[in-house]
């Protein structure tokens, strides 16, 4: 293969000056700057570029633009792999390696294709029929041979090494596309005053003025236009970037790839994401060619007739020799024209009966051979197009060829402003939907409303332009439009009815859709446009049905002697072109994904051997190393020394809450399960919060530090919740209490000393602070200053040990905490983490978040007997329906490993000893732990009432493990029922 | 990409708001002993298509509960107040 032997000497818009190479499926090629891979590909006479999505047909290139269904390709390696790229998107970089798809074991020689094995599966609803019908066990047979057959390329599994970004930006005026209409309409909008986004997926300006020569008017005007709006200092060009998405507000989601310029490792990001919020929006987004539908019209070397003028034209890349340009309006010819003046043979095959003369004149001063009323009916060729069947009012001939254009006229783009529920209506004289009726804020200009002529749409575009501006406010005089005209006739355009006989037709070319699809889906009933989408998949691949929406209606409103109104087309959604999840996420990746929280201690947590655990939001000590090599071993050493002697936590996580004013006690009163109105001054209470519908929703304590003051906290995970949760009783229900709740989590460090020898160590670091159980029972309080700051002492106790909760203000948190340490290493004072806290309050019975999940009540939990025969607080009346209090409903139990050697987990589903174990079971283990006090695993568990009796057994399934252990069931508080150790 | 006029704070993007469920219905008096009120309040809900009014709290921004109309066809906001003036 010659080197770019495609490539014309002189024209276009690629710099010979600059040389690029690359490769294709490993093979070294090289093309110009200014060339997209397509391009390039085509200019090497590269004309087999992928194999098709269900049959593996060989597929070429069928467009120029973002609309390509076939040239799909994968670039990069390792980390950086990315699949399923349009080649006719892709600016040609320097050492960019591009591979073929869903190929094997190489592009030319595809087993699947060669033995057609599969085709018989594949046809219209396989997919509904395996998965629902009497077929459904089959799919297990056919799975690994469908996977593998039926996909697109594959994604990298490595961590992506590039940097990716995303921002927020504003404007008066953005303006989507950068056509004749766009670049009318931005150069109008910043002359009347507004601050313009002009957004263009392509890296050059222009649109379809780039399928013009590059040295005539058009290319003149273009040039002079750019200039004009590089001269604003309100208007931005945003090159290389596709607008994917409109959200509510007129927010565009942008997505703009780097310069192929700037190599990969420059730091610049690979992708920027762009949240654009414009107070007006000019949709400029052109129109897209459709695909006419005959037998084998997907072999390579079938274009698109406005594609093969862009790669003759932008790129200098003649495609062919022996062209046919097949179409149903006046468009197609002009391709026809610019391929005859560059030196090919081409035959015209029109299926209109009256042509416009003066195309007929240029056709023949060009020697451009006319075939009226004439159709393909079908293609031949292996891996390239050879040869062509047509049908004309004389019967039928053959024709030899390597290259057919076809043009079965225009759709004009409507997806973008569709996505924010503007319905396409039908346009009967230009034969496309076009969008309904926009909202004040929205503006359509030049092709994507169906104006098409030049002229026409440079004018339509100037007026959305003053328009736009003129919505925000901006209505300085503007300069008259400046004006082209390429004197296109506008298109009488005939539509084209698809003809299938003697091999497959395709209406979807990336979904592999068929008209005997089609056919199929309407013979089985699936008849309307949304049913035939999703029955045949036509349009569900990665081009959204740019090419296959109207040809595809078009075919279903035929089978159906329907209008195309009638029938009606699908529902456009964002993306409009793929955007990579990495784009998306932005920077929020890794530790950037959500913010960490550190408490005040953290970092001495981190210097002293601490394990670290997220925690929600926070970072939280797990287990220290000092206790023992891995967290099993550590955390039960660090029980035993708080059993023992004493143990440091640091519990700074906790939700803490300022509740004050005259009506504080009433409040809380309502929102507590639990009474509160009656709490003396100085104490503490452990309070159950329920939901209105009676569940339970979270456990704390609150104090009373005055008669009209309180300090509540909740759990961590529900801290926020619980804030919210009273901001809105007292906002929206209780307007009339007096109370004000404000966060002061921030605020206090809190660390808490729990074991028997706590006091003493309270009474060594506090010298001057009466500790005695007289002055400081369980429940009581104290509050005072440290060192100059605040600090509020809390006798209460989690673990089950006499325990002393310490609050001081955040910045002397690690200072107290080294403190505490000092004053109680000779009574051997140990810092522990979250794992020993979780494992304590099991031993204890504490229930905590694995109990109460928002599906269990006070009585599921046994703490019923806390609110006595109270009402009138939140969650009082829902919690006694009948369901609620059923007599079977699971709930807390203990349970004891009974086999040596053996343990329970967590998740663990229960039954009876004598039942099957399949199934739900009737129960579950919510926590577990080793209990040094009992020697042996213990856990609480939810367990289905009429089975919850102490003494009796069950068994424990974990099926993740295939473990198998009995347990008996106990009380939950496995140590000091009677809690002596706390109030001694 | 809702945005809201907070009438403390100005107008914002709804990442800083934090959705509270239907404004519409009526919360019984907090003694109030009747389950089928209860349950009225808690889950009985109009679809309407139209406008809604519903409570957003401002959670990054003032912490204010707010009663918001919102077209539920074009997401248009007509409206935004504080819920205690609404309740008043």
């Amino acid at each position: 293969m010659n080197a770019q032997n495609k490539r014309m000497p002189k024209g276009g818009r690629v710099d010979r000056s600059h040389s690029i190479e690359f490769s294709f499926d490993g093979e070294g090629l090289a093309g110009y700057r200014g060339d997209t891979l397509a391009s390039a590909l085509l200019a090497n006479g590269v004309t087999l570029v992928g194999r098709s999505f269900k049959y593996h047909r060989p597929r070429g290139i069928l467009s120029a633009g973002p609309e390509e269904p076939n040239a799909l390709v994968t670039l990069g390696t390792g980390g950086r792999r990315e699949p399923n790229l349009p080649a006719t998107t892709l600016e040609l970089g320097a050492g960019m390696a591009a591979e073929s798809q869903n190929r094997w074991p190489s592009l030319a020689f595809d087993v699947q294709s060669a033995n057609g094995l599969f085709a018989p599966f594949l046809s219209a609803g396989f997919y509904y029929k395996t998965f629902m019908g009497p077929t459904r066990r089959s799919w297990k047979v056919y799975e690994h041979f469908i996977r593998r057959a039926a996909g697109l390329g594959r994604a990298g599994t490595e961590p992506d090494p590039d940097r990716y970004e995303v921002r927020h930006a504003f404007a008066d005026v953005a303006i989507i596309g950068a056509g004749p209409a766009g670049l009318s309409a931005a150069r109008a909008a910043a002359a009347a005053g507004a601050r313009v986004v002009l957004i263009e997926q392509d890296f050059l300006l222009g649109g379809q003025l780039l399928a013009e020569r590059s040295d005539g008017a058009a290319a003149s005007w273009l040039s002079r236009v750019e200039a004009e709006l590089n001269s604003f200092e309100t208007v931005t060009l945003m090159k290389r970037t596709s607008a994917f998405g409109i959200y509510d507000g007129n927010v565009i989601g942008l997505v703009e790839q780097r310069n192929q310029d700037c190599p990969p490792y420059s730091g610049q990001a690979r992708q920027t994401v762009t949240m654009l919020r414009a107070r007006s929006l000019v949709f400029a987004t052109g129109a897209i060619e459709r695909p006419m539908v005959f037998p084998n019209n997907d072999l390579p070397g079938v274009m698109l007739a406005s594609a093969a003028r862009i790669y003759l034209n932008r790129f200098a890349v003649l495609p062919g020799r022996k062209i046919i340009v097949a179409t149903t309006n006046d468009g197609a010819w002009r391709t026809a024209f610019d391929l005859a003046v560059a030196g090919a043979e081409v035959t015209v095959v029109d299926l209109r009966t009256t042509i416009p003369p003066a195309l007929v004149v240029e056709a023949t001063r060009l020697g451009v051979t006319v075939r009226t009323a004439t159709r393909i009916l079908n293609l031949r060729g292996g891996h390239s197009v050879k040869r062509a069947t047509l049908k004309g009012p004389d019967g039928q001939f053959e024709a030899a060829c390597d290259l057919v254009c076809m043009s079965g006229g225009w759709s004009p783009t409507v997806h973008l402003a569709s996505h924010l529920g503007v319905k396409p209506r039908y346009r009967e004289d230009i034969g496309g939907f076009v969008p309904g009726v926009f909202p004040a804020n929205q503006f359509g200009a030049g092709a994507m409303m169906g104006i098409y002529a030049t002229a026409d749409t440079n004018e339509d575009g100037h007026r959305a332009g003053i328009e736009a501006a003129s919505f925000c406010g901006k209505s300085a005089p503007v300069p008259a439009p400046s004006k082209l005209d390429l004197g296109e006739t506008v298109p009488a355009l005939l539509r084209d009815f698809p003809c299938a006989q003697g091999g497959k037709a395709f209406v979807d070319f990336q979904m592999d859709v068929t008209t005997k699809d089609i056919e199929l889906a309407h013979r089985e009933g699936y008849e309307s446009i949304e049913h035939l989408k999703r029955y045949t998949t036509l349009g569900m691949g990665t081009d959204q049905g740019k090419t296959s929406n109207f040809p595809g209606l078009s075919a279903m409103a035929a089978l159906r002697g329907a209008t195309i109104p009638e029938t009606g087309t699908t529902t456009f959604r964002p993306p409009f072109t793929p955007v990579a999840i990495g784009a998306l996420a932005g920077r929020a990746t890794g530790h950037h994904f959500k913010p960490f929280r550190r408490t005040p201690m953290h970092d001495w947590h981190l210097a002293n051997g601490a394990e670290m655990l997220e925690v929600g939001l926070w970072m939280r000590p797990w287990f220290y190393r000092q206790s023992g090599a891995d967290v099993s071993e550590a955390y039960v050493a660090e029980m035993r020394n708080v059993r023992r002697a004493a143990g440091l936590m640091d519990i700074s996580t906790l939700g803490k809450i300022d509740v004050q004013g005259p009506d504080a006690a009433t409040f809380l009163d309502r929102i507590y399960a639990n009474g509160f109105a009656k709490l003396q001054v100085g104490r503490a209470r452990y309070g159950v919060m329920l939901r209105d519908d009676g569940i339970v929703f979270d456990d704390g304590t609150t104090t009373r530090l005055a008669e009209s003051r309180f300090f509540m906290t909740t759990s961590t995970a529900k801290a926020a919740d619980v804030l919210s949760r009273l901001e809105f009783l007292l906002d929206t229900a209780w307007p009339e209490l007096r109370v004000a709740v404000s966060s002061v989590s921030d605020e206090w460090a809190a660390m808490s000393i729990a074991g028997p020898e706590s006091r003493a160590i309270l009474a060594a670091a506090f010298p001057s602070l009466d500790v005695s159980n007289e002055a400081l029972p369980h429940m009581g309080s104290y509050e005072g200053e440290w060192r100059g700051r605040a600090l509020r002492i809390l006798r209460l106790s989690y673990s089950g040990e006499r325990a002393y909760e310490i609050y001081v203000g955040a910045t002397a948190g690690e200072q107290l905490w080294s403190s505490l340490l000092e004053a109680g290493r000779p009574l051997d004072l140990k810092p522990y983490g979250v794992e020993a806290l979780g494992a304590l309050r099991v031993e204890k019975g504490h229930v905590a978040g694995p109990e109460i999940d928002g599906r269990t009540t006070l009585d599921d939990l046994g703490l019923g007997r806390m609110v006595g025969k109270r009402s009138g607080f939140v969650g009082d009346v829902l919690r006694r329906r009948p369901a609620l209090l059923a007599h079977d409903r699971q709930r807390l139990v203990g349970l004891e490993c009974m086999e040596d050697g053996k343990r329970l987990r967590g998740g663990s589903v229960l039954f009876r000893p004598d039942e099957k174990a399949t199934g739900h079971g009737r129960g579950r283990v919510t926590s577990v732990t080793f209990s040094p006090e009992r020697d042996r695993y213990v856990g609480l568990a939810l367990l289905a009432g009429d089975l919850a009796t102490e003494g009796s057994e069950v068994v424990a399934v974990y099926p993740m493990k295939a473990e198998t252990v009995r347990a008996r069931i106990v009380s939950p508080i496995f140590l000091d029922p009677q809690g002596e150790r706390l109030h001694g | 990409m809702l945005r809201f006029e907070c009438p403390c704070c100005g107008p914002r993007d709804h990442d800083e708001f934090r959705y509270g469920g239907d404004a519409s219905v009526r919360r019984p008096a907090h003694d109030d002993p009747d389950p089928e009120a209860w349950y009225a309040y808690v889950y009985v809900r109009k679809n309407p298509a139209g406008l809604h009014r519903e409570f957003w709290q401002h959670v990054t921004g003032c912490r204010q509960w707010l009663v918001v109309e919102r077209d539920t066809r074009t997401h248009v906001i007509s409206t935004v107040t504080f819920a205690r003036a609404s309740q008043a």
